[in-house]
């Protein structure tokens, strides 16, 4: 019991557990481990809430239907799962402004929150774009060696790792 | 009906166990992320990596005994490398993905709550309104289908699997000696 209230396991661990993990998403439920197109289902969900059932006339929305499915249940339990581990090792947060966003960009509440919305619409139309995200195609796609998946993957950090350092280097 | 329930009743119980899983690993936190993208702490590299190899394994062992059928996603360059940098541009912004932003939810980050979600939603939906335009075009550029490296290189699965395992366990070594 004393090892689920530890803050941090080994990632090779953590990663080990994930790979197992995903034989069993696959062998009882027939799924790969995935997250981004329940962010595209919601959307639709809220668009409806608006716009009625014409949302459904859409081309994107008749390919991925805005009802809830097995995946958006995967979503919500990554909630409920990180919640409880980190209720469990004393690790949860309740920060609005990241400890190295604060370091390097100060406390201006309004300037985490402007960019992180810039970052989201990006990462959300980015994923979709993409047909899949770091979870789809950067674990469940290039264990099943994807040539999709091995180039997303690739792409993200490759995006990832050059924005960072125009933002952390050039822009400070 | 009920088979539908029980679907559902297994993606939330699998889902807990991921998000266990991410938050005792860090990436549920956007310094974790962030000093990944500056190459600084290698925490969410060794976690995919050791996924991808256990992963690997134990589908294509379960393929081979005609237990599970994998689905490798089609794809085309407009889409996966052009799409994955957009991705990657928002990765570096937000400092969460959309999988690690459900667990940064559940590990009491706020940032992750409030901009992050609403972002991420409503990307997704600018995605959905510009969908059938991009589909006709840049989706389809570079089209190569849902080919796996196997197929690419003409070989049987375990020619890719065994070499890729030896070569990221070599990374992970390196990696362990350089202190990162």
């Amino acid at each position: 019991m004393n090892w689920f209230m530890e803050v941090q396991w080994s990632p090779y661990l953590v990663g080990a557990g994930i790979g197992i993990l995903s034989w069993f998403t696959w062998l009882i439920s027939n799924e790969p481990i995935g997250c981004s197109t329940s962010f595209s289902r919601i959307a639709g969900m809220i668009e409806k809430l608006f716009r009625g059932a014409k949302v459904e006339e859409k081309l994107y929305y008749q390919e991925v239907n805005p009802k809830i499915d097995w995946q958006m249940m995967f979503v919500l339990g990554i909630v409920i799962g990180a919640l409880i581990s980190s209720l469990l090792s004393g690790d949860l947060s309740g920060q609005w402004i990241p400890s190295v966003w604060s370091i390097n960009f100060g406390n201006n509440l309004a300037l985490r929150l402007l960019v992180g919305f810039a970052g989201g619409i990006l990462l959300g139309f980015g994923a979709r774009w993409a047909d899949g995200c770091t979870s789809g195609h950067g674990i469940s796609g290039t264990m099943q060696l994807a040539v999709s998946s091995w180039i997303s993957a690739i792409c993200f950090f490759i995006g990832g790792i050059l924005v960072v350092q125009l933002i952390f280097k050039i822009v400070m | 009906m009920k088979t539908g329930k029980m679907k559902l009743f297994w993606g939330l119980l699998f889902g807990i166990i991921f998000g266990f899983l991410l938050q005792k690993g860090g990436a549920t936190k956007y310094d974790v992320i962030i000093n990944q993208l500056l190459l600084i702490d290698y925490t969410v590299v060794k976690i995919m990596l050791s996924a991808v190899i256990a992963g690997m394994i134990g589908l294509y062992i379960m393929q081979g005994l005609g237990w599970i059928k994998l689905r490798p996603k089609t794809g085309s360059w407009g889409k996966n490398a052009i799409g994955g940098l957009i991705f990657g541009a928002g990765f570096a912004l937000l400092g969460y993905c959309p999988g690690t932003i459900a667990g940064a939810i559940g590990n009491g980050y706020l940032d992750a709550l409030t901009a992050g979600l609403v972002g991420i939603i409503f990307g997704s939906g600018l995605l959905a309104t510009a969908y059938p335009g991009l589909k006709k075009g840049v989706l389809k550029k570079g089209y190569f289908g849902n080919i796996t490296l196997p197929q690419v290189f003409k070989v049987n699965n375990w020619v890719v699997i065994i070499p890729l395992t030896a070569l990221i366990i070599v990374v992970f070594y390196f990696l362990e000696r350089a202190g990162l």
